[in-house]
């Protein structure tokens, strides 16, 4: 267990330097730079621009200078705003992109396992059906559809919940919430209906059913320590997939979180904040993979044994 | 099941708590909410640029004088009064006695020379130190040829009175004044954080910032809301009725439509162009649509054939039916373009005609040596990545074919790759906006003389440059207008530029702001502004 986790992290550190340099590469390939404006400045005013930035430097020297700040977590500072660090706005931004992931996770969780425990159990009835057509949609239907939708419903007919913003109006996490976990819960359901239906055909359940146990404990104590795995296993994915893939639901709803800047740097060419949001995201990815697969060898002790 | 759905409904009703909306509760409490476009990339107005930031800073900081909300003349602002000399050359401005900074330091004249050289230090890398270069000395001392800033001609004669010496007469010099890049900031709170020219510096964080306009930062929280509030110790700090002003920087066009709707916003930065014409059409008493002082153009490469050809570049301009473009595809009350110029602005009407005439454009192309239309060369427009003007390069690419035989391709680039383009030459027609920064034809025209950076389409004429550049030593206004007048025909016979319609600023606003009155630069200072339900 504990090779697994050093071994993972060792190679870990090479994946982020080959991440963090072919970045650095592709960004300076993309045509314009990040002082290209439409209102063209003077080539002296660019001079003095690209010398307050370090730009005027060799691609190599520039190269070298980025990363050995990257190793002390100094991510330079951003080209679009002046006045603030690269690190300011990722340490900004990431905790609301957290919370909202959160939130969204546990709706997915709560929303994703009980429909799908409870489509297994009553196979091939309404209440398979049902959830299982609710969670198709919520495969199918993107979130920026799903977004505007609950907003005109909850937030402009029925007046219930603000449309938009980020602990400023009273209730205003909700509806990104369940709009980001709607689509995950989805997921999740047909995961855990798959697993779960797997499991409730072996052995083990029939035993414990002979054994006259409540139907209750078969399925909770029983069947989902299996049947749950291939959600286990998609945590991972999943919680990368919600940080990462937030930034549809914070510019609907205005949220101030990561995925905004991460996007909008991608336009601006601003190169550092590219940079910066792109090893952190790396590693956040590579993290919670390495947490899920961990989960998934402490809960199976047939992935134990080929260790 | 139930337990879920019990905490589901706790939560929503929980969220139901305050049902008293922003625009609401704002009128009690004078709290102004505005949809703001993007992110301020900060607040330091001899760094930034752009409309979000011009917004912001007019609430917080003020120069020698404030654009007139009406239009027209500039206002007195740090100044209360100022002489011009005869020849138009020097300015004496009169600083008000009880201007002071939001900190309660007095203002002085030496803050305003303190801050030019601010904007004129090269490394501090200002993207607008050519507003200042009227002034004698300016762009020597901001490209390097000087090192010297007492000879540039600003001078603090005493602490309220300034000298200002130009280059040449200047009519619009006054107007350039309410431009941020011109405007003071402290000096003393500036060198706390940093440089002169450090462009990092943190005196703009809210605590730090310190200014002398009818607001005061209170706080900025990044990509989410930056409030202003009042800053008693302004001046006119007894006609701002505005407690405070919530800017929100919504980028989605139709999150800060909801935004509206939900009377989360009292004004809106812009409105989806698809709802526009219905909203026209419907009557939407929110709806406003003010003339604006920028011109949407395609601009034609020169230096590449057949665009070489003046004649050909008339027969492309007379085969587009304006009239038709704006009413039945932008929709939202364009103004079609006759001249670069939009009219009106400072009381400048360019006298210049654009015939719709497909018979004539045909006759021209046929002179140009395009008898047989399969031997024109097919013709790209570049344009970068909106539906919008993507609807008009198409309108523009049919009617070219329609009118004219001649075959059209459309290339769609995103934003910084079409700039990229566009300032290495490596297009042949391309999308254009140009918006005034100050209100006079000079701040259109000049971008078109030889040389220039914004021209962009290698067009120059010896002419239309003497003109503008006699034009600009000229003091008396009306001989001014009837040499840029005389410029603008040229450009409109030569078209290197190919006007199409005149912008118009729309936007939702709430009835219950008063004072809000439209003027071509689209500036609104706080102190006119208040909340009040009829």
């Amino acid at each position: 267990m504990l090779n697994v986790l050093i071994r993972r992290v060792l190679i870990a550190i090479p994946v982020l330097i080959v991440v963090a340099s072919l970045t650095f590469f592709f960004i300076r390939l993309a045509p314009g730079g990040p002082f290209d404006a439409d209102k063209v400045v003077s080539p002296q005013v660019m001079k003095n621009l690209n010398a307050a930035y370090n730009l005027d430097a060799p691609l190599y020297q520039q190269y070298f200078d980025y990363m050995s700040g990257v190793i002390v977590g100094d991510f330079g500072p951003s080209f679009r705003y002046p006045g603030r660090s690269v690190s300011e706005m990722i340490y900004t931004g990431l905790p609301i992109t957290f919370e909202l992931a959160f939130y969204a996770l546990m709706i997915a969780v709560a929303l994703g396992i009980f429909s799908g425990v409870l489509a297994a159990l009553k196979r091939n009835t309404f209440l398979d059906y049902f959830p299982m057509a609710i969670a198709m949609l919520g495969i199918c239907v993107p979130t920026f559809l799903m977004g505007p939708i609950l907003v005109l419903v909850f937030g402009i007919n029925l007046e219930l919940l603000p449309v938009s913003g980020w602990d400023t109006l009273s209730g205003d996490k909700l509806l990104p919430s369940i709009t980001l976990g709607f689509a995950y819960a989805a997921y999740i359901a047909r995961l855990s209906r798959g697993g779960m239906l797997e499991v409730l055909g072996q052995d083990f359940i029939r035993t414990a059913r002979a054994k006259g146990l409540s139907e209750l404990s078969i399925v909770t104590r029983h069947a989902m320590q299996g049947g749950l795995l291939p959600v286990v296993s998609f945590m991972g994915p999943a919680i990368a997939g919600l940080l990462g893939g937030s930034f549809v639901v914070e510019t609907i709803f205005q949220i101030p979180g990561l995925g905004r800047f991460y996007v909008e740097a991608a336009f601006n060419r601003d190169y550092t904040m590219i940079l910066g949001t792109t090893i952190f995201f790396s590693a956040m990815i590579i993290f919670f993979n390495l947490l899920s697969d961990l989960a998934v060898l402490l809960l199976n002790p047939r992935a134990r044994e080929n260790l | 099941m139930k337990k879920i759905t019990s905490i589901f409904l706790v939560a929503i009703l929980y969220g139901c708590g305050s049902s008293v909306s922003p625009v609401d509760q704002g009128l009690i409490d004078q709290v102004m909410h505005i949809g703001n476009g993007s992110e301020p990339q900060g607040l330091d107005p001899h760094i930034v640029t752009g409309v979000p930031e011009h917004h912001l800073l007019i609430t917080m900081c003020e120069g020698l004088t404030t654009s007139n909300p009406k239009g027209g003349e500039n206002l007195p602002g740090m100044a209360e009064s100022w002489e011009i000399s005869e020849d138009g050359k020097i300015y004496i401005f009169n600083i008000r006695k009880d201007a002071k900074w939001s900190n309660g330091d007095d203002f002085v004249a030496d803050d305003i020379v303190w801050s030019w050289m601010r904007v004129l230090t090269p490394s501090l890398g200002s993207q607008y130190p050519d507003m200042l270069y009227y002034v004698e000395g300016a762009e020597d001392f901001n490209t390097g040829v000087i090192t010297d800033f007492t000879k540039v001609g600003v001078k603090a004669i005493d602490d309220k009175t300034l000298e200002v010496k130009l280059n040449n007469p200047t009519p619009f010099f006054l107007g350039l004044l309410s431009h941020y890049s011109t405007w003071p900031v402290h000096k003393e709170t500036v060198l706390k954080f940093g440089e002169i020219d450090d462009r990092q510096g943190l005196w703009t964080r809210p605590g730090n910032f310190v200014c002398n306009g009818p607001m005061n930062l209170k706080s900025w929280e990044l990509n989410k809301k930056i409030i202003v509030e009042k800053n008693p110790l302004y001046w006119d700090a007894d006609k701002v009725k505005l407690n405070q002003m919530h800017f929100y920087p919504v980028s989605d066009i139709n999150t800060e439509e909801r935004m509206f709707r939900a009377g989360q916003l009292h004004l809106t930065s812009t409105v989806p162009s698809q709802k526009c014409g219905v909203w026209r059409e419907e009557g939407n008493p929110n709806l406003r649509i003010d003339p604006y002082m920028g011109t949407y153009y395609y601009r034609a490469n020169v230096n590449v054939k057949p665009l070489d050809n003046a004649k050909v570049r008339k027969a492309l301009t007379y085969a587009i039916d304006r009239e038709k473009l704006t009413e039945k595809v932008t929709q939202c009350g364009q103004i079609p373009a006759y001249s670069f110029t939009p009219p009106g602005a400072a009381g400048y009407n360019p006298n210049t005609e654009i015939p719709y005439d497909p018979e004539l454009a045909r006759q021209l192309l046929a002179e140009a040596g395009y008898e047989k239309t399969e031997d024109f060369p097919v013709l790209q427009i570049l344009y970068n990545t909106s539906e919008d003007h993507r609807k008009i390069a198409l309108t523009i690419q049919q009617m070219w074919q329609q009118n004219l035989g001649i075959s059209v391709e459309l290339e769609n680039m995103d934003w910084k790759v079409y700039l990229s383009r566009q300032n290495s030459m490596d297009y042949q027609i391309s999308r254009a906006g140009w918006i005034g920064d100050y209100e006079d034809p000079n701040t259109f025209l000049d971008i078109m003389r030889t040389g220039r950076g914004n021209n962009r389409t290698g067009w120059s004429n010896q002419e239309f440059d003497e003109l503008v550049g006699k034009a600009n030593a000229t003091a008396d206004q009306e001989e001014r207008y009837r040499l840029l007048g005389e410029a603008e025909k040229i450009l409109i016979d030569e078209l290197p530029i190919i006007p199409i319609y005149t912008y118009v600023r729309s936007y939702q606003l709430s009835p219950d702001v008063k004072g809000y009155s439209p003027n071509y630069l689209d500036h609104h200072h706080p102190k006119t502004l208040y909340l009040e339900r009829d």
